[in-house]
C-alpha cells in the first residue's frame, strides 16, 4: 500500500464534502461511414493490420485530402440533434505534431472554425431531476493510426487502417459536478449518436473513447480550480473510476497546501490510479494553422433544413412522452429507448395495441431477454410487432393467460415468427375453455392440498395466495381466466374462515 | 536534325511522312546525353521514350493520335508519375518510387505526350538558382558559369538547349517564370486552382501551380489547356470550364495595360532589365495600347510576406518525411525520436531546413498572430489591391527578374539577397493569378531577360493571345 493510498483513507466524507467537481468531457465518436474522412478507403473495424490504406490515408508526397460528404452530414445531424448553431461556413485547420501512427506529421481538424458549436444535451438525474449539459462544440477530424508496442521485441508495429477514419469530436463545457453525471451525460452522448445511426458507440473497440478534463474548488466558488485531463477513458465505468479518484486525489493535495498540476493524466484500469502521461511544460505546441487543402466549406441552410426534416425522434422525446402521455415509468421509458431499434419497435406496437403498460411489459420482459440471448438485432428476429399485439390483446381478453402466453406462444412465434397467434394458442390447447364448474373442482384439489395454507391465509397471511394460484395453474394446465379464478379462490378461501 | 520549335510543325512533318517520331526521340536523347554538364535531367526515360514514339507514330498517321502527339516533353522532379522515382531534389526521397501518378502526368500521357524524363529543381521547389537540388547545381546554356533559375532549373534549360520540346514545371513564387526569364523561354503560372496538385508534391499549398515551360506562346496554351481543369482529386481546383487557349490565340484591339512605377525605381534592379521594360512598354504605347504607370504601395511587403506564409505551409507540408513510412531512414537510428532526427537532419538540405524552421516559427504559439496571421492579412490587402489594378487594366506589365542570371555560387551564402531576387514574381503568386514570363531581350553579353505579363484571375486566354501578339511585335526590333 503507497502512502497516498493510507492518506486518502483518513480523508474523511467532512473534508470531501467541502469540495465540489468540475468536469467537462471530450468525446470521440468514430463514425460508422463507408469509406475514411478524406480518402476512398473503407473505414469499418477489424480487418488485417494495413489493409485500409491508400496513397492519401498513407500520406505518400503528392496526395491531397477530399472531404467524405457523410462525415459532414453525421455532424450536421448530430448537431442538430443537440441543438448546436451550424456554421454554414466552417473550415479545417492542421494541427501539428510528430508521431509514428500520424502519417503526414499532422492531423485535419478544425480548431477555430468548426462545423457546430453551442448546443445542449439534456441528461436525467436519479432523483428524476434534469440538467442542461451545455455543449461548447462538435468538430469534424481524422483518427490517427494505431501504435504497437508489445507484440514485438525490438520494434513498434504500425498499423493505418484507422489512420484518417472520421470522427467527430463532443466538447462539453465544465458542466458536469459528479462522476454519476458524467457517466449520465457520456451515456446520454451514446444513445445519441447510436440513434442517429452516426456511430456505434461501441467504447470497447474504441469507437466512443472519452477524455475528460476534471478540477475540484470549494463549494460556493467562482472560479475553476487548475483541472487535468484524462485520457482514453474505454468504458462508462472508468470514467467514474477516474473520476473519483482524481476528486480525492485532488482534494488530498489542496488540502496538504499543495498546488495542482495542469497536466496531461493516464487512466490505468487495472489499478484504479491515474498518472501523469505530460506534464505541462511537456505541452506540444500544435502550431495550428488553415488547412490550405481544403477550401472553408459551404453548407446551404436548405440543405440543414432537410436534414433536421429528416431527423429521428430522440429518446429525450421519447421518454419525455411515454412518460406523461402514455403513464410509464422512467424506468420504463429510460429502458425502452436505449436502443433505437428497440424504441422503434414499441413505437410500432403501440401503434396496433393501446395496452401501453402491457406493451412496454412485452418488450422490456420476453423480447429484451430474447435479443439479450441471442446477440441479435431486433429487425432480426422477424417477430411482426402485430403479433405481439394479438398476444396481447388475447391476455387482455381473458383468452390466454398470461404466463402461457409468455411462456409458451411467444417461444413459438420466436421459432416460427411468421405464424399465426391464435393458431399457435390453438394447436398448444392453451385457450381458457374452462367453464365454473371445471374451476370449482380444480379450486377444490389445490385447497384441499394446502389445509394449513388456508388456515394461514384466515389469519391475514394473504401472501400465499400465490400458491394457490400457481397449483390451480398447474392443475388445469394453465387453461384458466386468472382473473375469474383469483376471484372465485379467494371466496372459497373465506368460506373456509 | 532541325530544332523544332512549335508542336504544329512536328505533327505535320510526321504526317507528311518526312520524320518519324522515334527519329525525334532519338535526337533528343543524344542532345540530352551531349549536354550532360548541363545536369537538366535527373533521369532520362529512354526505353520508354522510344516505345511511346513508335505508339505515337503509328497514331498520328492514322489519325487517332491526342492533342500532345509529337509532344516530347520533360517533367520536374517534383511530379509524380506512376513506378517512376520522384526525388523532389531531395536525399530525403532519394529513390522513392511513386505508385500513382500525377493528375498532371495522366492527362499528358491520355493526350499522347512522350515524356522523356524528370528534370533536376532545387529541393522541394525551395530555391530560385537550382543550386539546392540534391542532384547538384543546373547550369544556365547560355553561360555555364550561371544558374538557370530555380526552382525549374532543369525544366527550363531543357527547353532553353533542346534537350525536349516542352517542360512541366511548378511554380509557387516565379519558379517557372524566372528560369523561363533566366533561360530565354516562355513561362506560365496559371491561376492558382486552374490546374490540379493531385501527385505534385508540395511546397507550399495555397500557392504551387504546374506551369509549362516552352519555347512558343502556342505550345504554352497548348499544354495548358490539356492539363487545365477541375480534378476530383484535388479540392481546391476550379470547376470553371477549361477555354480551347489554341483557339483563342489570335489578337486584335488596344489593350490597357498597367505598369508599376515602384518596379522600376526599385534597389538592386539591373539597369538593361530597366530599360528593357521601358523599352517594351514604349513599343506597347506606339502600337496603340495605353500603358500607364499605377502604383502598387506594397511591392517592399511582397518578398517577406510570401516567405512567411509559404514557409509556414512548408514546415507542415514536409512533416511526412520523417524517416517512419517511406524515403530515406538515417542508419544511425535507434528509437522514434532519433529516426525523425536523424532522418530529417541528414534527408534535407540546408535551405529546406532553414525554411521548415521559420516556418515552425512563424506558426509557434507566441509568435502566430505577429507572423502568420498578420502576414495572412497583408496577402489579403496585395490581392484586393492587385485585382483592383486589373479591374481597370488588361495586364499588369514589369520585368520577370531584377535581373540577368546571376553567376553559380554568387548568392548562396546570403539567403536574403536570394529571396529578394523574388521581388517581381511573388506578387502573382499571392495574388493567386496567372503570369507568364516572355523572351523579350537579352543583355549585351546575350544572357536572356523576360518580361512579365499578369492576367485577370482565370484570363488565361487573354494573357496567351496578348503574350503571342508581343512577341510578335518586340520580334521586329
Amino acid at each position: 500500500m503507497t502512502a497516498m493510498d493510507t492518506e486518502q483513507k483518513v480523508m474523511t466524507e467532512e473534508v470531501l464534502n467541502k469540495y465540489e467537481l468540475v468536469i467537462g468531457l471530450e468525446i470521440h465518436a468514430q463514425l460508422a461511414t463507408k469509406t475514411k474522412i478524406f480518402s476512398s478507403d473503407p473505414a469499418f473495424f477489424g480487418a488485417e493490420p494495413n489493409k485500409h490504406t491508400t496513397p492519401v490515408s498513407l500520406g505518400l508526397p503528392g496526395t491531397l485530402p477530399k472531404i467524405n460528404e457523410e462525415v459532414v452530414t453525421c455532424a450536421v445531424k448530430l448537431g442538430l440533434a443537440t441543438h448546436c448553431k451550424i456554421n454554414l461556413v466552417n473550415r479545417f485547420d492542421r494541427k501539428n505534431y510528430f508521431y509514428a501512427d500520424l502519417p503526414k506529421g499532422y492531423q485535419i481538424t478544425q480548431d477555430e472554425l468548426p462545423i457546430c458549436q453551442k448546443g445542449f444535451i439534456v441528461i436525467n438525474l436519479k432523483d428524476k431531476e434534469e440538467k442542461k449539459i451545455r455543449l461548447n462544440r462538435i468538430h469534424m477530424e481524422e483518427d490517427a493510426g494505431k501504435s504497437m508496442h508489445d507484440k514485438d521485441d525490438r520494434y513498434s508495429l504500425i498499423d493505418l487502417n484507422r489512420a484518417g477514419v472520421p470522427l467527430l469530436e463532443i466538447v462539453s463545457e465544465p458542466d458536469l459536478r459528479s462522476a454519476e453525471e458524467a457517466a449520465a451525460y457520456l451515456s446520454e452522448v451514446r444513445r445519441i449518436v447510436r440513434y442517429l445511426d452516426v456511430c456505434d458507440g461501441n467504447m470497447e473497440e474504441g469507437s466512443l473513447r472519452c477524455d475528460a478534463n476534471i478540477s475540484v474548488r470549494l463549494k460556493g466558488a467562482a472560479e475553476y480550480g487548475c483541472r487535468c485531463e484524462v485520457k482514453n477513458l474505454n468504458s462508462i465505468r472508468n470514467l467514474q473510476r477516474a473520476v473519483n479518484y482524481e476528486f480525492r486525489r485532488q482534494v488530498q493535495l489542496i488540502e496538504s497546501g499543495e498546488r495542482i498540476d495542469q497536466n496531461t493524466l493516464n487512466f490505468d484500469a487495472a489499478t484504479g490510479v491515474t498518472s501523469v502521461l505530460r506534464s505541462k511544460e511537456m505541452a506540444l505546441d500544435y502550431r495550428y494553422f488553415p488547412e490550405p487543402d481544403l477550401p472553408p466549406l459551404h453548407l446551404s441552410q436548405d440543405w440543414v433544413d432537410e436534414l433536421r426534416k429528416e431527423l429521428p425522434v430522440l429518446p429525450e422525446q421519447r421518454i419525455k412522452r411515454y412518460t406523461s402521455e402514455l403513464g410509464l415509468s422512467e424506468y420504463d421509458a429510460s429502458l425502452l429507448t436505449n436502443d433505437r431499434s428497440v424504441a422503434d419497435f414499441y413505437e410500432e406496437l403501440i401503434s396496433v395495441s393501446s395496452n401501453y403498460k402491457s406493451a412496454a411489459n412485452w418488450v422490456i420482459g420476453p423480447v429484451q431477454s430474447l435479443l439479450n440471448e441471442s446477440g441479435k438485432e431486433i429487425s432480426e428476429l422477424g417477430i411482426p410487432a402485430s403479433a405481439i399485439a394479438e398476444i396481447i390483446q388475447l391476455v387482455e381478453e381473458g383468452k390466454v393467460n398470461n404466463s402461457a402466453a409468455t411462456q409458451q406462444i411467444f417461444p413459438v412465434l420466436t421459432a416460427s415468427p411468421g405464424k399465426q397467434v391464435n393458431e399457435i394458442a390453438r394447436e398448444l390447447n392453451l385457450f381458457i375453455d374452462t367453464n365454473e364448474d371445471d374451476l370449482d373442482a380444480f379450486i377444490e384439489q389445490a385447497v384441499s392440498k394446502y389445509p394449513d395454507k388456508v388456515v394461514e391465509y384466515n389469519k391475514g397471511k394473504k401472501g400465499v395466495l400465490g400458491l394457490f394460484m400457481g397449483e390451480l395453474m398447474k392443475v388445469s394446465g394453465g387453461k384458466i381466466d386468472p382473473k375469474t379464478a383469483n376471484k372465485l379462490l379467494i371466496s372459497k378461501l373465506e368460506s373456509l374462515k | 536534325m532541325e530544332k523544332y520549335t512549335t508542336l504544329s510543325s512536328v505533327q505535320q512533318d510526321i504526317k507528311d511522312s518526312k520524320l518519324h517520331l522515334r527519329q525525334l526521340v532519338e535526337a533528343y536523347l543524344q542532345r540530352i546525353e551531349e549536354n550532360k554538364h548541363l545536369n537538366a535531367f535527373v533521369e532520362v526515360f529512354a526505353e520508354e521514350a522510344r516505345s511511346q514514339a513508335e505508339i505515337v507514330n503509328s497514331r498520328l498517321l492514322d489519325g487517332t493520335a491526342g492533342k500532345l502527339a509529337g509532344m516530347v516533353i520533360g517533367i520536374k522532379d517534383l511530379i509524380c508519375y506512376q513506378n517512376h522515382i520522384v526525388s523532389a531534389g531531395s536525399k530525403i526521397l532519394d529513390n522513392y518510387r511513386s505508385v500513382f501518378s500525377s493528375t498532371v502526368v495522366e492527362r499528358l500521357l491520355a493526350e499522347d505526350a512522350v515524356i522523356i524524363g524528370r528534370q533536376n529543381c532545387d529541393e522541394f521547389a525551395m530555391g530560385g538558382s537550382n543550386e539546392n537540388s540534391f542532384h547538384g547545381p543546373v547550369k544556365n546554356n547560355a553561360d555555364n558559369s550561371r544558374v538557370p533559375g530555380g526552382s525549374s532549373g532543369g525544366s527550363a534549360v531543357a527547353v532553353q538547349a533542346g534537350l525536349c520540346m516542352a517542360s512541366l514545371g511548378t511554380d509557387t513564387g516565379g519558379s517557372v517564370r524566372q528560369p523561363a526569364a533566366f533561360c530565354g523561354v516562355v513561362g506560365l503560372k496559371p491561376t492558382y486552382g486552374r490546374v490540379s496538385r493531385h501527385g505534385v508534391i508540395a511546397y507550399a499549398s495555397s500557392f504551387d501551380q504546374v506551369g509549362p515551360i516552352t519555347n512558343s506562346v502556342e505550345d504554352a496554351a497548348l499544354l495548358l489547356e490539356v492539363i487545365a481543369g477541375h480534378d476530383e482529386y484535388d479540392s481546391t481546383s476550379s470547376t470553371l470550364p477549361v477555354p480551347a487557349y489554341t483557339q483563342q490565340l489570335d489578337f486584335s484591339g488596344k489593350k490597357r495595360i498597367a505598369y508599376l512605377p515602384e518596379t522600376l525605381t526599385s534597389e538592386g534592379l539591373d539597369p538593361e532589365v530597366k530599360a528593357l521594360t521601358e523599352k517594351t512598354i514604349k513599343e506597347l504605347q506606339e502600337a496603340g495600347h495605353a500603358v500607364e504607370p499605377i502604383s502598387f504601395p506594397y511591392l517592399d511587403f511582397v518578398v517577406p510576406t510570401y516567405y512567411i506564409l509559404t514557409m509556414a505551409e512548408a514546415s507542415s507540408n514536409l512533416a511526412r518525411y520523417d524517416g517512419v513510412h517511406y524515403g530515406y531512414r538515417s542508419p544511425n537510428a535507434t528509437d522514434l525520436e532519433s529516426t525523425y532526427k536523424k532522418s530529417r537532419s541528414e534527408g534535407f538540405g540546408a535551405e529546406v531546413k532553414r525554411r521548415i524552421l521559420l516556418g515552425s516559427f512563424v506558426l509557434s504559439a507566441g509568435h502566430y498572430d505577429a507572423f502568420y496571421g498578420k502576414a495572412q492579412r497583408v496577402r489579403r490587402v496585395i490581392r484586393e489591391k492587385t485585382d483592383e489594378i486589373l479591374q481597370d487594366h488588361d495586364f499588369i506589365l514589369l520585368p520577370t527578374t531584377p535581373g540577368p542570371a546571376f553567376g553559380i555560387g554568387e548568392k548562396t551564402d546570403d539567403p536574403v539577397t536570394m529571396y529578394l531576387a523574388d521581388i517581381f514574381t511573388v506578387q502573382a503568386s499571392l495574388a493567386g493569378i496567372p503570369a507568364i514570363s516572355l523572351p523579350l531581350g537579352e543583355t549585351k553579353t546575350n544572357l536572356p531577360l523576360g518580361i512579365q505579363l499578369i492576367g485577370k484571375r482565370f484570363g488565361e486566354s487573354e494573357l496567351l493571345a496578348f503574350s503571342k501578339y508581343i512577341l510578335n511585335v518586340t520580334k521586329s526590333r
